[in-house]
């Protein structure tokens, strides 16, 4: 997984090359730098995703894992690496929303890197303990209501994708719970499970199995459509809920100033990863909804990326949180 | 109910050919990765993990999990031969297996370590196969008040791991917690004690830590006085235990046992408390406690199986419930994913062969791995006859090595470096590393759950007497403080924790 730094620096030299690299590219590995640890949900989408663009590429996608400082250190890694195509980022709705989280960054989201497009969006689900008493999204808030911050709300800690629901749930609701933080999903998802907490807004990779198996419940996914690995849960906006509409969606990026013949192979190998058998079955097992071809492409990204930012503005500076 | 019959399915599972083999290839790979300093069992798997796409799910969580007690067994090797702990767990081992060594021991000391960690973690596989769904409905229970008390007490013993003054053993247990504290606060993110050092923001790395103040301090005390170092295998005492040995340590080994099997089933990562438990408690049973911390060979079998133990059993919320209690057992859970098999409660109806497939490899590996270890004791003590001016920058390379591969950061090899000079400073001035390094790892999760218990219980401090593990936890730890703290028992403390 360290292999990258001695390819880094490798890059760094090829990059004089210039131009006449780019016609050939790529002859050597390709690092896909992931923000998170190993094994978790964005991991697994990233690995999929570069198996596929492997065969596509003729070379090596090798998944790095730069995980930390809340996401922020993939993307300061891949901001300061060589433009040549052979270190690309694969980042989650983090990338938008750690630019309003965090006051002082080392890289610009919006301006130090070229786009290559969307992957795909993972739902998110409202879930509770099995033990709480409400069985539908509106029982569930007119007991949030009745109890306010007596209801614990579980989070995967500042940021997280299961933190940014949460504050939209809370907003929809009018009613501030007691937020409990957790260094990640597995160990918020043990308390829920046993009852510790009352409730958590997750997404669907770590909550479809538990909600099948009977340990949590289940309310609501905050998606337009419905899930289909979970057909039998409503939408938010089907429960009366429609401001509560949060995927996780995923892009892939490049450094600012990769040659534009090195994008458009990577643009079409990701193009045709979204079409792999095997991606698609994968995502459809995790509930990620796989985006449309149409939507594979830079435009979609860099339009998506300015939306999100635009939307989460006002909702994280509300609630006035801030990671650093 | 059918245990049997599923087991039998499981072995015709694990010994297929394929799976035998992969099994064989984790338990090396483990062995290996566990004797070299640094590089653990996470960085391991995760460069690993692209290999596993080509294997069946089966096949692929076999291998990586002997990876992982793999390592549990070879992370013993460098923490007795040059006081190198690369993992939580072999830190206790240093302290009377290292001992063990420099009385040229170290082959009964390794010897007893391999035989521990075998009758443990077939145990502990036993009882993952026959218990392990009950059980891990009954961890449930055990939620942040209770995590936090178990950690008050945890903290505690930790001054019982040291041999001297226990003034100096609280001194360490509180730098403990204050290194502890560097870090993004959970809550809310603020960065606490990093001086804008991006590689700081997740904490110190407890790879830095452990092998600076051991290792690297053991190192520049050993080239204090070159001719007499320490290491020295010149008078090797019996390779192997002999029978006094082992009717010695079988009761510690057996405790050990149940130690970690029980801690190791709790979902967050109690499998870290394991051999610290199992120390204290040999050490209060101990009949002549001043032994310990001066090579007493229980001091090394109990820990040691505990250790083994509670890294089996830790299988036990990912198999069951589909929730990985620590980073080992995610990387496992992103294998499954990327196998089409997403971890949760029903993995055991819907993937019966993974599940007894994988109990019945446990059971395979643990036995190449005492196979594997103990004919390689003579290789390790003979290797103690190095010179040690070649053996020591062979060390030092690959401690800069392993800890570099954890997260490519030349921070932390920078602070190798840093708690190397601070732990030579700290054997000079003789305070001991282990309760520092202790309070290191219970601290922040200490904080953790503390701050938790009392989110859910709105500040009400009742939380920690209302429930009655957590109560019973507490009363625990004010027993142990009040023996420690109280002058007219001062007497009883130097009998019981030594003196």
């Amino acid at each position: 997984m360290r292999k990258n730094l001695f390819s880094i620096a490798l890059g760094g030299l090829l990059a004089i090359a210039g131009a006449a690299e780019a016609q050939d590219y790529p002859t050597r590995p390709i690092t896909l730098v992931v923000p998170f640890a190993a094994g978790g949900p964005t991991d697994t989408v990233a690995r999929l995703i570069g198996q596929s663009m492997s065969k596509t590429l003729g070379q090596q996608v090798i998944v790095d894992n730069v995980a930390g400082a809340g996401g922020t250190l993939g993307p300061a890694r891949v901001a300061k690496a060589a433009a040549d195509g052979y270190t690309i980022l694969l980042h989650h709705i983090g990338m938008a929303t750690t630019a309003i989280l965090y006051r002082k960054l080392p890289y610009n989201a919006l301006t130090d890197f070229e786009y290559i497009g969307l992957v795909g969006d993972a739902p998110m689900t409202i879930v509770a303990r099995k033990t709480l008493a409400a069985n539908k999204l509106s029982e569930l808030v007119d007991y949030v209501k009745q109890n306010k911050d007596k209801v614990t709300l579980a989070n995967a800690g500042v940021g997280a994708a299961s933190h940014l629901c949460g504050m939209l749930f809370q907003s929809a609701v009018g009613v501030p719970l007691t937020t409990v933080p957790y260094k990640g999903t597995g160990p918020a998802m043990n308390d829920l499970v046993g009852g510790q907490v009352d409730i958590m807004c997750d997404q669907t990779t770590g909550t479809t199995e538990q909600i099948k198996g009977g340990t949590i419940k289940a309310y609501a996914a905050t998606t337009k459509k419905r899930v289909s690995s979970l057909p039998d849960l409503v939408t938010t906006a089907e429960a009366g809920m429609p401001q509560v509409q949060v995927a996780i969606w995923h892009g892939v990026y490049a450094p600012k100033g990769t040659p534009k013949p090195v994008l458009d192979k990577l643009i079409n190998a990701l193009q045709v990863a979204i079409k792999d058998d095997i991606v698609r079955q994968r995502f459809a097992d995790l509930g990620i909804e796989i985006e449309s071809s149409d939507r594979v492409n830079p435009q979609a990204l860099q339009a998506q990326l300015k939306a999100e930012i635009d939307r989460w503005a006002p909702v994280i500076k509300a609630a006035g949180v801030y990671a650093d | 109910m059918d245990i049997l019959g599923n087991l039998v399915m499981g072995f015709g599972v694990a010994l297929s050919p394929v799976n035998v083999a992969l099994c064989l290839v984790g338990a090396l790979v483990g062995t290996l990765i566990g004797v070299l300093p640094g590089i653990g069992p996470i960085a391991t798997i995760a460069m690993l993990l692209p290999l596993t796409f080509s294997l069946n799910a089966t096949g692929a969580l076999i291998m990586l999990a002997g990876i992982y007690y793999g390592a549990q067994y070879g992370g013993s090797t460098t923490a007795i031969l040059v006081n190198m702990p690369g993992e939580t767990s072999s830190v206790v081992t240093t302290l009377d297996g290292h001992q063990m060594a420099r009385q040229g021991k170290a082959g009964k000391a390794l010897g007893v370590a391999a035989l521990g960690s075998f009758f443990a973690g077939c145990v502990a596989t036993l009882v993952i196969a026959v218990l392990g769904p009950i059980l891990s409905r009954v961890a449930q229970a055990f939620g942040p008040p209770e995590y936090c008390a178990l950690m008050v007490v945890g903290l505690v013993a930790a001054t019982v791991l040291a041999s001297g003054s226990v003034f100096k053993a609280i001194t360490m247990t509180l730098v403990g917690l204050l290194l502890g504290t560097v870090g993004s606060d959970v809550e809310t993110g603020a960065q606490r004690l990093t001086f804008e050092i991006p590689e700081l923001a997740d904490g110190i790395g407890f790879t830095s830590l452990a092998i600076g103040l051991f290792g690297i301090a053991e190192i520049i005390r050993n080239l204090e006085a070159p001719e007499v170092r320490g290491v020295v295998g010149t008078r090797i005492a019996g390779l192997l235990p002999n029978w006094a040995d082992i009717k010695q340590c079988i009761a510690p080994v057996l405790r050990g046992t149940v130690l970690g099997s029980i801690l190791g089933i709790l979902p967050g990562n109690g499998a870290v408390l394991a051999p610290y438990a199992s120390y204290t408690v040999e050490k209060k049973l101990a009949k002549d406690p001043s032994r310990f911390g001066r090579g007493a060979i229980e001091g090394v079998a109990g820990p040691e199986s505990a250790n083994n133990a509670g890294a089996q059993t830790s299988f036990i919320p990912l198999l069951t419930l589909g929730i990985p209690p620590n980073a080992v057992m995610a990387l496992m859970v992103g294998a499954m994913t990327i196998q089409g098999i997403i971890p949760g409660p029903q993995v055991m109806t819907k993937n019966p062969e993974l599940f007894w497939g994988m109990v019945a490899s446990m059971l395979v590996g643990n036995a190449m791995l005492v196979i594997i270890n103990l004919p390689l004791i003579g290789l390790w003590v003979r290797l103690l006859k190095v010179p040690y001016r070649l053996l020591f920058p062979a060390i030092l390379l690959f401690c800069c090595i392993g800890v570099f591969s954890v997260n490519s950061s030349y921070v932390d090899v920078l602070l190798v470096a840093l708690f190397g000079l601070v732990g030579y400073a700290l054997v000079k001035l003789e305070f001991e590393p282990a309760p520092l390094l202790l309070a290191f790892v219970l601290g922040p999760l200490f904080e953790e759950n503390l701050r938790r218990a009392f989110l859910i219980s709105r500040g009400d401090p009742m939380i920690f007497v209302e429930r009655p593990i957590s109560l019973t936890l507490l009363v625990v730890a004010a027993g142990l403080l009040l023996v420690m703290l109280l002058p007219s028992v001062r007497h009883t403390r130097e009998e019981a924790f030594h003196g």
